[in-house]
């Protein structure tokens, strides 16, 4: 690769690159930007995108955004930042948790669950606006929230009935319909990218395991049957792999179902590993560690052969979500 | 000197028994959001911030203050232990019928963070279940959980893990 940054007019930059295959003595790519100094890193992240699917055919993930929970004392901030953990903003501050953040599909919105009344509700706040509207404060608990594709409904888990089901709003809040309907606890929903599956987990059965169900309504199917504890189901994005955590021996790691053969392979191996995500190019799953006695983020490739493990400043960094790849 | 350490032993364990109420007063900053959330009808039911004020039947002040119940690992089964517990406070809401109660649910900090808060919540409904029993109308209890989110021992530990595992009766 070469490249050359250059002053350009009204105090901008230039930046050109261009890529060889030198083997084949042919140029891959070559690209021009012209950016204020202060957009530089951004732009190193699209040149990284650029250079990354130019070698491996997978679209780069070094622009898109991540959040995540960080835990000081009674202090909860809700904080957005660069895939690799720089350029933290943060979104929302509280004395009272905060959890389960997912990101809208268009990346321009994020529900969560706030305990600022004192009890779980979700809420969806427009990142650009800073504006927030409470989408399901029921009876009992109202938490984990998660996008259908088409941004329009969020599937939730509500105590409002009994014990936690899972039921759909409107992403403006209102029109709940209930969707599951166990004589146990039924939580964390999570879509197939083609929106017509609903992951789950289930204890009906008398464990907690991962569950699927049609979108449109139909009975559900168990997808886990190792062990007594698999929870948190989260598609891979192009649908063919789901992340969970499961507990083995006392330990709880993060595994993947590959769903067309049920083959269950184990990725980590911590004590308390919790939350996994996928990027949005599927190559690695972001997940929460406890490393010295504190909750820290970590990344694993799909095939769980390469870990790498994000430090952060003091405090507990937890319940993470990757954000989609960017629009334009 | 023995006599004052005897004292102030007492006082100590006096001091430590008593149930602490530590209401965060710090009102909440929230640096990006410019509107006030608004919330929808949904038929939230209104939680009185009042305490249980002088015994009327001959319940103490001590056996009125003890409002948690504890449960083991993986389990919402109340045990015969704190049986005692409820029915002191379900005694109580009988004979102040204007009272309602919200019931806290916890976990420890193993496992998943969603499926604790349904847990939690689980354990909540367990002691819900022996109030509505003793004749405690349901309307006036509310469940929720704070799932791992709200321990009261920060250890990595069975000591610490059996102190989190709890439902709290709040007024």
């Amino acid at each position: 690769m070469i490249g050359k940054i250059e002053p350009a007019a009204e105090g901008r930059v230039e930046v050109r690159f261009r890529l060889f295959d030198v083997q084949k003595q042919a140029q891959l790519a070559s690209f021009s930007y012209v950016v204020a100094p202060a957009q530089l890193r951004a732009t190193a992240h699209r040149i990284a995108d650029v250079i990354y699917e130019k070698l491996t055919g997978d679209k780069g993930v070094f622009s898109t955004k991540i959040t995540y929970v960080v835990k000081r004392g009674t202090r909860y901030e809700l904080q957005v930042s660069d895939a690799d953990g720089f350029n933290a903003q943060s979104v929302l501050a509280s004395n009272e948790p905060i959890m389960s953040p997912a990101w809208s599909p268009d990346g321009s919105r994020l529900a969560y669950v706030s305990f600022d009344q004192k009890k779980p509700i979700v809420v969806v706040q427009n990142l650009a606006q800073g504006t927030t509207r409470v989408v399901a404060a029921y009876r009992g608990n109202n938490s984990a929230p998660a996008w259908s594709p088409d941004s329009r409904t969020l599937l939730v888990a509500l105590s409002k009935d009994g014990l936690t089901q899972i039921y759909r709003v409107s992403s403006s809040g209102g029109d709940v319909e209930r969707l599951t309907d166990s004589p146990g606890i039924d939580t964390q929903p999570a879509y197939s990218p083609d929106g017509q599956w609903i992951a789950f987990t289930s204890d009906r059965g008398g464990s907690p395991q991962i569950y699927k169900m049609p979108a449109a309504g139909g009975p559900a199917q168990r997808l886990t049957f190792d062990g007594s504890y698999n929870v948190g189901p989260r598609y891979s994005p192009d649908g063919k792999t789901i992340a969970f955590v499961q507990r083995d021996a006392g330990r709880y790691r993060i595994a993947s179902l590959e769903l067309a053969t049920g083959q269950v392979t184990v990725l980590t191996d911590g004590i308390l590993d919790d939350s996994p995500t996928f990027a949005p190019n599927g190559k690695m799953v972001l997940y929460e560690a406890q490393v010295g006695g504190r909750g820290q983020l970590a990344a694993v490739s799909g095939d769980g052969r390469v870990r790498q493990r994000l430090t952060s400043a003091a405090g507990d960094v937890q319940d993470p979500a990757w954000g989609p790849l960017p629009t334009n | 000197m023995k006599k004052i350490a005897l004292y102030l032993t007492l006082a100590i364990l006096a001091a430590a028994c008593a149930s602490k109420e530590t209401k965060d007063e710090t009102p909440v900053t929230d640096r990006t959001t410019s509107t006030q959330p608004q919330t929808p009808n949904t038929g939230n039911s209104q939680i009185t911030q009042q305490r249980p004020t002088a015994p009327v039947t001959g319940l103490s002040d001590a056996q009125l203050a003890k409002r948690s119940v504890y449960f083991d690992f993986d389990s919402n089964a109340v045990k015969d232990e704190y049986r005692g517990v409820i029915q002191v406070q379900s005694k109580y809401l009988g004979d102040n019928r204007d009272k309602k109660i919200r019931i806290e649910g916890n976990c420890d900090e193993r496992g998943s963070r969603e499926y604790n808060l349904a847990l939690g919540q689980r354990r909540a409904e367990a002691v819900k279940k022996v109030m509505t029993v003793l004749g405690v109308s349901d309307g006036r209890i509310e469940t929720i959980s704070y799932g791992e989110e709200k321990p009261v021992a920060m250890g990595h530990d069975e000591a610490a893990w059996a102190q989190n595992r709890r439902a709290d009766i709040k007024y």
